[in-house]
């Protein structure tokens, strides 16, 4: 193994991305690499909090980064309770911040 | 025969001779093993590409040019990728790739049926038939919960690891990684090659104790030497290795600002006064790893507690369960590391070879042998590793009561103490019956550990032998279990 110490992770493994696109974080544009997951697109723009939990309203993001935990659940166009970690972005995905079980408009 | 797409149903495969569930460096092994040996073998993994959570690599779209910079020992898991490339060009290996294995079933003939969903919706459902079945279904993160760790920028360990791994992403610029087990120090490593400055990393336990073991160390000199490299690599990249302490803080608002790292005593007892605060804007953190069991459990194997204070499937020198037609490899077996899966995978293989043939022939058989040996091996300091990094039973006297324990059904350890203490809860289930603690999305994968670890210790009830129990391997859907029962 190379012993470099990188200043990114791009550049410790020569990364050279396809076309980055983006998509959207509640209505915010947000930029990501082809291949990368939704949370990888949120993590690279600083972003960490995509859920408020079900009792205590606290903010939730990634945390097993394996699919196993389901934290970082999130509402991903219209459909609620996306693990993040594992589903790759796609241009033009409209990710929202899921508060609760993501279900509010059918109990309305 | 596959339904038509406009109907909703379960697609089937022609029965195999062998179905390998995970690829991971043992799923791999054993695969591509069997298949060098003519067997038919379907290989089922939930992600999109080889290799499992070790040897995770950046999605093609990323465009890594060197990916075995992230990576210890990558031409290991090149050569083993080309084999399994060409078993599927031939089509002895059919490789089921994001298939997440949810059930099995055993039909009357005694064939295994396993059922596996594809997709975020479950879109696609498929069943597999298999003369013979081999678990491979590695492991997930063992976590303690102590005040905090709830915030965001505080995520797993091998959690950091992968993000960074597949996506080529940090969580901060400044990462402390704490717990226990030797997968930190790989994860510290892989953070200040990438960029991130991680100013200590902490650990629970005493590297010492692995010198309590001296015959152990001596038949794995390799092990001691990759200890040695490590240290003076993080020394290198100037982390500062506490050992015998914990963070038992996490600081900040909406995310990490800084942790407070205290000194514990042998029996990860917090020592009062000595806490010190660290600023950083994340926190990597683990306890060592936990074998993925559900499969193995839902098939009926019998399982065995280990020196690490996890359970894993009893194995017998042939890798076979308890359960005939079905072996396991790697850490279903207890954690050991990948060096022990390679060599478990290609063992079971060559298991299942003997056993389909009724023997092996010379060259088979003396290879048998070595890799045996290398298990015992093997297997002999990853119980070594297990006994040193076992948590303590002090870790519970950092806790708060407003310390979430079930980050799901966000459950305090109050709630867990009364339940204990004042109703009488001795046990995991009545537990989880009282305060919903392990009732959530994860189904006590996360908090499991912790919950039967405070249930022992607050209701000194004596808790049943067994591992959790979790009669589907993921969520699914209404539909998709329905499915099951359905007409075909």
């Amino acid at each position: 193994m190379r012993r470099t110490r990188a200043r990114t992770p791009a550049e410790l493994v020569g990364a050279a991305p396809e076309t980055e696109f983006q998509l959207t974080f509640d209505g915010r544009p947000v930029r990501a690499l082809p291949g990368q997951t939704i949370a990888a697109a949120l993590w690279s723009a600083g972003i960490l909090t995509w859920r408020t939990t079900r009792v205590h309203g606290r903010p939730r993001g990634a945390f097993c980064g394996i699919g196993a935990c389901y934290d970082c659940l999130a509402t991903v166009n219209g459909r609620p309770n996306q693990r993040a970690c594992l589903l790759p972005a796609a241009p033009g995905d409209t990710v929202m911040t899921q508060e609760g079980d993501g279900h509010a408009e059918l109990e309305r | 025969m596959p339904n038509s797409n406009d109907e909703p149903g379960t697609r089937e495969t022609g029965r195999v001779e062998l179905a390998v569930v995970g690829a991971g460096p043992a799923g791999l092994a054993a695969a591509v093993t069997a298949a060098d040996h003519g067997l038919d073998v379907v290989l089922l993994d939930a992600a999109a590409a080889p290799g499992g959570q070790y040897y995770r690599s950046p999605a093609e779209g990323l465009g890594a040019t060197r990916p075995g910079a992230l990576h210890h020992d990558w031409p290991t898991f090149t050569e083993l990728s080309a084999r399994l490339a060409a078993h599927r060009d031939t089509g002895t290996i059919r490789h089921l790739t994001g298939h997440q294995v949810w059930t099995v079933e055993r039909t009357g003939d005694g064939d295994w049926i396993l059922h596996a969903v594809t997709g975020a919706d479950e879109e696609v459902r498929t069943a597999v038939r298999a003369r013979r079945m081999l678990l491979a279904t590695g492991a997930h993160e063992r976590q303690l919960p102590f005040p905090g760790w709830t915030l965001p920028g505080v995520v797993g360990a091998a959690g950091a690891q992968a993000m960074l791994k597949s996506g080529l992403v940090l969580l901060g610029s400044r990462i402390v990684v704490a717990g226990s087990g030797p997968l930190l120090q790989a994860v510290a490593l892989s953070l200040t090659r990438a960029g991130a400055r991680v100013p200590a990393l902490v650990e629970a336990a005493g590297y010492g104790a692995y010198a309590r073991a001296p015959r152990v160390l001596a038949a794995n000199p390799g092990k001691a030497a990759e200890g040695a490299r490590f240290a003076a690599e993080l020394a290198g990249a100037r982390v500062r290795v506490l050992s015998h302490r914990a963070v038992t803080e996490v600081h900040g608002d909406e995310r990490v600002e800084a942790v407070t790292v205290s000194r514990v005593d042998r029996r990860w007892r917090p020592v009062p006064g000595t806490g010190r605060r660290i600023a950083c804007d994340a926190l990597a953190v683990g306890h060592g790893l936990m074998p993925q069991l559900d499969l193995a459990v839902a098939a009926g194997c019998g399982t065995r507690p280990g020196p690490d204070g996890t359970h894993a499937v009893t194995l017998d020198e042939q890798l076979r369960t308890t359960v005939p037609g079905v072996w396991a490899a790697g850490e279903s077996g207890g954690i050991g590391g990948v060096e022990l899966a390679l060599c478990e995978g290609e063992l079971a293989a060559l298991s299942v070879v003997r056993e389909i043939r009724g023997g092996v022939r010379g060259r088979e058989a003396r290879r048998a042998v070595a890799l045996r040996r290398s298990r015992r091996r093997l297997r002999a300091f990853a119980d070594l590793m297990g006994a040193v990094h076992r948590p303590g039973p002090g870790w519970r006297e950092w806790l708060t009561d407003g310390t979430e324990v079930c980050r799901c059904e966000e459950v305090g350890a109050g709630r867990i103490r009364t339940a204990c203490e004042e109703l009488g809860a001795g046990d995991t289930r009545t537990v989880k019956l009282l305060t919903r603690a392990g009732m959530g999305w994860c189904q006590g994968r996360t908090c499991g550990f912790a919950v039967r670890e405070l249930a022992a210790a607050h209701g000194g009830g004596q808790e049943p032998g067994g591992p959790d129990r979790r009669p589907l391997a993921c969520p699914v859907k209404l539909s998709t279990l329905a499915d099951l029962s359905g007409p075909g």
